[in-house]
């Protein structure tokens, strides 16, 4: 578990965007969805211009669409949301191949599906470039609360001691003759939740009592840090995201 | 993994709103941060990160509910106020939500504000209220945990999602008319089935808990002799 924590989105690449420190790429990436929220809904042209703009980052980072957009299908369920919004929406109505569709619910479809993506897709790009434990050096970089770096430091260690357990606590059933199969695996999990709960605990605890009498205080040795803190030079590059999305919203909102 | 009933993408709620609940999320976290420190000590600091690593491997679950396009999962709100409290448990689960939405792009980011209030605030402070008045009321047996668990988790699970029709009720960005109520209701009963569910994994791992180790459960702290279960010594236990 200590080797480096990669997540399932992680990209190992060497790009210009891997090279930028966490917390410049957690600042632009927010901001940028920010400024895709406050859009006007009407201003199509404004979402064709961000999409623009993340795909250009895409490419910089050398993550390629395919893998975006496979990944992006995570945001399915609110999708179906968003199309059933035109029938159940309310006022004026438009005939659309002998549907009767509300103006108001296909453009409140429109606003869900674009400004979803595009946060989705913001995202991606911030965890295909960013491995977790650079995003908590990153977080705590920009002044977030130690306790909840802490909280989230261990939260992601102890993913895999759950996982761990519980593939253990598996092949303990398994190898004592359970045959779980589909959904009846669900029973022999759920009488066996607490338990895993209680195993991880204590796996967890000893690694936690191991960290303090290394000399542990709730933040992580500077080592760990890997990279150095962001440069100037690093805030000014990555802020042209932001700034040129921040451009266009602000157009947006003036050519209403 | 996305899911509208609780984490809200972006542009679902316009954006005055969306500032608003960030506002009044991040003033209740910041009070949560100074109540919390004090709670945080050298037991309680590795129960919160296996509590929030509990809450994020359990969100996985997902249910979808294919009539209007909803779909929920387990929220965890009341399995946290009951082993970390309600200041560090909050906390917990609003770390859940930010990784989520920095790293899997699950709930929009500018969305956060909402999806904290909903889930981490308001289900994790109903389950607690809850919590402290059930422990009080009920009999000091494991059976009285075990319903005070179900109960509290059960309502903080619907009350978190009715958090959600009111913020569509003052921001949602496609106008429903009439149909905010049946947005409640739909809500309400999905939620109520994803409620006992959720009632269900939390009792069992609390009171699991709870009988080999009841110095980890916090609501339990207060009353030193709660369920009468042997202690068991254990590597970590000796300190």
């Amino acid at each position: 578990m200590g080797a480096g924590h990669v997540h399932v989105l992680y990209r190992e690449s060497a790009s210009p965007v891997h090279r930028l420190a966490p917390e410049v790429k957690i600042a632009a990436m927010v901001l940028f969805t920010v400024a895709v929220v406050a859009t006007p809904r009407e201003a199509y042209w404004a979402f064709g211009a961000y999409a623009l703009l993340v795909a250009a980052v895409a490419a910089l980072a050398r993550v390629g669409p395919r893998w975006l957009l496979s990944r992006a299908l995570i945001e399915l369920p609110f999708v179906l949301f968003a199309f059933a919004l035109p029938f159940l929406g309310t006022g004026e109505r438009v005939e659309v191949a002998g549907l009767s569709l509300s103006v108001d619910g296909l453009h409140g479809a429109w606003n869900i599906l674009a400004k979803g993506t595009l946060g989705v897709l913001a995202s991606l790009l911030l965890a295909a470039t960013t491995t977790t434990r650079d995003l908590i050096v990153g977080l705590d970089r920009l002044r977030c609360p130690q306790i909840l770096t802490q909280i989230a430091t261990f939260m992601l260690r102890y993913l895999d001691v759950l996982v761990g357990e519980a593939r253990r606590m598996r092949v303990a059933r398994v190898s004592r003759g359970d045959d779980p199969r589909f959904l009846w695996q669900l029973r022999g999990f759920a009488a066996g939740v607490g338990a895993l709960f209680l195993r991880a605990f204590e796996r967890g605890e000893r690694v936690y009592l191991a960290m303090l009498s290394r000399g542990y205080t709730g933040r992580m040795p500077a080592v760990w840090q890997g990279a150095g803190a962001a440069t100037a030079g690093q805030w000014m590059a990555a802020a042209t995201v932001p700034l040129a999305a921040a451009t266009i919203a602000a157009v947006a909102v003036v050519l209403r | 993994m996305d899911t509208l009933a609780m984490h809200i993408s972006n542009g679902i709620i316009d954006g005055p709103v969306a500032a608003i609940f960030a506002a009044f999320a991040l003033a209740v976290l910041a009070f949560c941060v100074l109540r919390g420190r004090r709670d945080l000590d050298d037991r309680l600091a590795p129960m919160a990160g296996l509590v929030a690593a509990f809450i994020f491997a359990v969100q996985m679950l997902n249910f979808p509910i294919f009539t209007a396009g909803v779909s929920g999962h387990l929220l965890g709100g009341a399995l946290a106020a009951l082993l970390v409290g309600p200041w560090v448990g909050a906390l917990c689960v609003a770390v859940v939500l930010v990784v989520q939405a920095l790293v899997f792009g699950d709930g929009g980011v500018a969305m956060l504000g909402l999806n904290i209030t909903n889930m981490a605030i308001l289900g994790t402070a109903a389950a607690y209220l809850l919590i402290a008045l059930l422990l009080r009321v009920l009999p000091r047996t494991t059976a009285g945990l075990g319903v005070t668990a179900f109960v509290a988790a059960l309502v903080s699970v619907v009350v978190a999602s009715q958090g959600f029709v009111l913020q569509y009720w003052l921001g949602g960005t496609a106008d429903l008319g009439g149909n905010l109520a049946g947005l409640a209701g739909t809500m309400a009963g999905v939620h109520l089935l994803i409620g006992i569910g959720e009632g269900l994994i939390t009792a069992t791992t609390v009171v699991t808990v709870a009988k080999v180790r009841p110095d980890l459960v916090y609501a339990l702290r207060a009353r030193k002799p709660a369920v009468p279960a042997p202690a068991v010594p254990t590597a970590g236990g000796l300190r």
